[in-house]
C-alpha cells in the first residue's frame, strides 16, 4: 500500500480531534475525507503531511513511516518529499511569482538545474491551465488560479502521495467539474490522491472511494 | 472641581513662585556648572548638598559685597554663555575665561585670575614635546570652546598638530596617560590637577599663552557688573580674593602682578585668536568647511553604525525566533540590557571603561556603541516582521522539503524585511541624530562642529541653521529613496 493510516489519534491540546482512524490507499487510488467542517479532515491531512504529530497510531507512506515532511537520516540525494499537500487557502509564498513558486523546491530541495526546473514548472502550469498567469504575483491571481499554481508547486517535487485540503472551496460549478477531471487524470499518472472535502458532489465525482468522518471518528 | 481646573491652579502657581523667586532682589543667582569639579565649582564630597570650591567662594564674596543671598543655578559649561544673555541668573562664574566674542555679547567683569596655558605630556616624552611645534602630526587634547581650544587650531594650520576635542577636563588626562593622545593643552589648574590624578605625566615649565578667569552677566546688566567690579577690586585690594585662592592652593606671582593692573585701571590684552574676533560672516566663511567634514563623519558613522546594526540585529532576531530556549533568553535578556540603558552611557563604558583592557580608537568605538544600540531595536523590529509572515507559508515550505535555513532564506526573511523597512528607514534617521552623542567620546561630528562654531562666534542662529540645513540635506534624501524602494516593492 502506498499510503496506510492505521489507528490514528490526533490532539489538539486536550481536546482529541481524530480518534482511532484507519485506511489504506494503493497508488493511483483517489480517496476523499468527507465531513462537515471540524469533522478532523485538515488534521488528517497535516498529520500525513507530516505537519503535525499524532498521539496514537502509524502513518506510513510507501512503508516508511512519516515523522517529518523530509524523512530524517535521509540523504540529500534521495530528499524528495514524499508526501505533496495543497492547502485550502493556498500559502503561495508571496514574494515570489507564480512560476518561482513552482521552481523553487525543484532547484533548492531536489538540486535540479534552474533551467531545468523552470521549464518543467512552465509546462505544469501549462497543464494546469495557469501558463499565462506564470509571471504574476500570488495576490494579482484568483482563488482558482492560485490553487492551480498550489497543485503544480506540489506535483514539481513529484510526490508519491498529494494531499489536498477543501481544493473546491475558491472555485464555481464548472471549475469544480475541471477540477474533478485533473484529480482523476493526475492519479492515473499513478499518484495516490487524498482530497479532504465537504462537498460530497465534488468527492462522488473523483474519489472511488470515500471515507466519512465526524467528530474525528471515521463513521460507516 | 475638576481636574483640569486643577491642573492649571497648580501650574499657575508654579510659574508664579518661579517669577516671584527670579526677582527676589536679596537673592544674587549665580550660574556654574558643579560637573566641572574641584577646585571651581564641586559637591562638597562630605555633603553633597553643599557646594565647595573658589567659584562658590568668590560668588560669596560678591553677594556680600551686593548686600544679597548668593543662590547656585546649575547650568553646563558651554551653555553658560547663552544662559547668561537670557538672563537665567545673573552672573556666570566657573573659570570663564576672558575672550573678545564674550566681551562683544556680554557684560564681561574684570578678570579676577591670571592662568598659564600648560602642555602636558608623558614624562619620557619630557625633553621630547616642549612646545606645540614639536608636537607635528601629534594628537593633542583639549576641552572644546576653550582658549586652549583656539591655540590648537591655530596650532593645526601652523604645526599641523591634530586636536581632539573632549567634553570634559578628565579624560584629556586620562587618554594622555594610557596613550591614545600625545599632549594635552589646558589651563594650569587644570593641568595640575590632572598631573596629580595621573601617575607619570608632566607638565611643561613655559605656558603655551596666558588667559584670564571672569564673570559673565547680561549685556544689560551693564550696571550690576559695575557693581561686581567694585567687590572684586575691593577684595583684591583687602587680600580677601588672595585667601580664597592661597585656601585652594592656586595663588601665585602672576596674581599680584595682575590684581596691580586691575587696580591701576589698565585693561588686559587678550591674544588675538582666529574666529574669536572675527565677525559672524568672515568665521561662518571658515567654519563652513570643518563643518562639510563633519558632515562627512556624521554620515559614514551613521551609514557604518547601520550596517552593523542591520547584521547584527538579523543575527539577534533569528536566534531569537529559531534558537534553544537558552540562546533565546541570553538574547532577550542582551536586547533588554541595551534598550534599558541609555546610549551615552554605553558610550562612556565602551570607550573609557574598557580603556584599561582594551584601548578602541574613538571611531570604531562609536561605531561599535552606535551599531550594537541599535542592533537591539532592529531585532524587534526583524522578529516582529519575521513573526509577521503568515504561518501557512511556512508549512508549505516544510512540505516541500524546504530546510529551515532554506526557509528563512527564500520565504521568511525576504518578506519580512519589506515589513522592515519602514521602521528601519525610520531608525536610520533616528542614527543620524543620535550619533552626536558620541563627541562625548572626543569624535568631532556635525553636531560637535556646530557647538563648537557657535561657541567661538558666541552665537547659535547661524551655527544652527547651517547645521539643521545639513542634517535635512543628509536624511530627506535617505527617506526619499526607501518610500521608493517600498514602492517598488508593493508593486512586485
Amino acid at each position: 500500500m502506498q499510503l496506510q493510516v492505521q489507528d490514528v489519534t490526533i490532539r489538539r491540546g486536550e481536546r482529541v480531534v481524530v480518534r482511532g482512524l484507519t485506511f489504506s490507499a494503493a497508488r493511483g487510488d483517489v480517496v476523499a475525507l468527507v465531513g462537515a467542517s471540524g469533522a478532523g479532515k485538515s488534521s488528517v491531512l497535516r498529520a500525513i503531511g507530516g505537519l503535525d504529530p499524532v498521539a496514537a497510531g502509524e502513518i506510513r507512506v510507501g512503508g516508511v513511516p512519516v515523522t517529518s515532511a523530509r524523512p530524517p537520516g535521509r540523504a540529500v540525494a534521495d530528499s524528495r518529499p514524499l508526501v505533496g499537500l495543497v492547502f485550502q487557502f493556498h500559502h503561495l509564498f508571496a514574494n515570489r511569482t507564480a512560476l518561482e513558486n513552482v521552481w523553487l523546491a525543484p532547484v533548492h530541495v531536489l538540486r535540479q538545474p534552474r533551467g531545468d526546473a523552470e521549464r518543467r514548472a512552465r509546462a505544469l502550469l501549462d497543464a494546469l491551465g495557469v501558463g499565462d498567469r506564470a509571471a504574476a504575483l500570488p495576490h494579482e491571481l484568483s482563488g482558482g488560479e492560485a490553487q492551480r499554481v498550489a497543485i503544480a508547486r506540489a506535483l514539481a517535487v513529484e510526490p508519491p502521495v498529494l494531499l489536498m485540503d477543501e481544493p473546491t472551496a475558491s472555485l464555481d460549478a464548472a471549475r469544480r467539474g475541471d477540477l474533478a477531471a485533473t484529480v482523476v487524470r493526475l492519479a492515473g499518472e499513478g499518484r495516490t490522491i487524498v482530497v479532504a472535502t465537504h462537498d460530497a458532489d465534488f468527492a462522488g465525482a473523483c474519489a472511488a472511494r470515500t471515507v466519512p468522518l465526524q467528530g474525528g471518528r471515521h463513521i460507516e | 472641581m475638576s481636574v483640569r481646573v486643577v491642573c492649571v491652579a497648580v501650574i499657575a502657581a508654579v510659574l508664579m513662585g518661579a517669577r516671584v523667586r527670579a526677582q527676589d532682589p536679596l537673592e544674587l543667582r549665580w550660574g556654574g556648572d558643579a560637573e566641572g569639579g574641584a577646585p571651581f565649582v564641586e559637591a562638597d564630597p562630605r555633603d553633597p548638598a553643599r557646594l565647595v570650591g573658589f567659584d562658590v567662594e568668590i560668588a560669596e564674596l560678591i553677594a556680600r559685597g551686593l548686600g544679597r543671598v548668593p543662590r547656585f543655578v546649575q547650568v553646563g559649561f558651554t551653555s553658560l554663555d547663552a544662559s547668561a544673555a537670557r538672563g537665567d541668573f545673573d552672573i556666570g562664574l566657573s573659570g570663564i575665561e576672558d575672550s573678545a566674542a564674550r566681551r562683544a555679547r556680554l557684560a564681561v567683569t574684570v578678570p579676577y585670575y591670571q592662568f598659564r596655558e600648560l602642555l602636558t605630556v608623558r614624562e619620557p616624552d619630557r625633553g621630547r614635546f616642549r612646545s606645540l611645534a614639536d608636537l607635528r602630526g601629534r594628537r593633542v587634547a583639549t576641552l572644546g570652546a576653550t582658549l586652549a581650544y583656539d591655540l590648537l587650531v591655530a596650532a593645526r594650520t601652523q604645526h599641523d598638530v591634530v586636536p581632539v576635542v573632549y567634553e570634559d577636563d578628565v579624560h584629556p588626562y586620562s587618554d594622555l596617560a594610557v596613550g591614545r593622545v600625545d599632549a594635552v593643552l589646558l589651563d594650569q589648574v587644570l593641568a595640575e590637577r590632572g598631573v596629580r590624578r595621573n601617575a607619570g605625566l608632566v607638565n611643561q615649565d613655559s605656558a603655551v599663552d596666558v588667559g584670564y578667569y571672569v564673570g559673565v552677566l547680561a549685556p544689560s546688566q551693564a550696571r550690576l557688573r559695575d557693581r561686581v567690579n567694585g567687590s572684586l577690586r575691593e577684595a583684591m585690594r583687602d587680600g580677601r580674593l588672595e585667601a580664597i585662592f592661597r585656601r585652594w592652593d592656586m595663588w601665585n606671582g602672576d596674581q599680584p602682578r595682575l590684581y596691580a593692573r586691575v587696580l591701576a585701571g589698565d585693561g588686559v590684552e587678550l591674544t588675538p585668536l582666529t574666529a574669536s574676533s572675527l565677525s559672524t560672516w568672515e568665521a561662518t566663511r571658515r567654519y563652513v568647511p570643518s563643518l562639510l567634514q563633519a558632515a562627512v563623519i556624521t554620515l559614514v558613522l551613521s551609514c557604518a553604525a547601520m550596517a552593523l546594526a542591520v547584521m547584527v540585529g538579523a543575527a539577534i532576531a533569528s536566534g531569537r525566533v529559531y534558537g534553544p530556549a537558552p540562546l533565546r533568553a541570553v538574547l532577550t535578556a542582551w536586547v533588554e540590557l541595551i534598550r534599558g540603558t541609555p546610549l551615552l552611557l554605553q558610550l562612556f563604558v565602551l570607550y573609557f571603561g574598557f580603556a584599561s583592557v582594551v584601548q578602541l580608537p574613538a571611531f570604531l568605538a562609536a561605531l561599535a556603541a552606535l551599531g550594537l544600540n541599535y542592533a537591539a531595536y532592529e531585532s524587534e523590529i526583524y522578529r516582529g516582521a519575521l513573526e509577521a509572515v503568515p504561518a501557512g507559508q511556512l508549512d508549505a515550505a516544510r512540505t516541500l522539503g524546504f530546510s529551515r535555513i532554506q526557509t528563512l532564506t527564500l520565504v521568511r526573511a525576504p518578506q519580512a524585511f519589506r515589513l522592515a523597512l519602514a521602521p528601519m528607514t525610520n531608525d536610520f534617521v533616528a542614527l543620524l541624530k543620535d550619533s552626536s552623542l558620541v563627541s562625548v567620546i572626543t569624535v568631532v561630528e556635525l553636531t560637535k562642529q556646530t557647538s563648537i562654531f557657535a561657541a567661538n562666534i558666541g552665537s547659535w542662529v547661524v551655527p544652527g541653521a547651517l547645521c539643521a540645513a545639513l542634517y535635512l540635506a543628509l536624511s530627506l534624501p535617505l527617506a526619499r529613496y526607501a518610500r521608493r524602494v517600498e514602492k517598488r516593492w508593493r508593486r512586485g
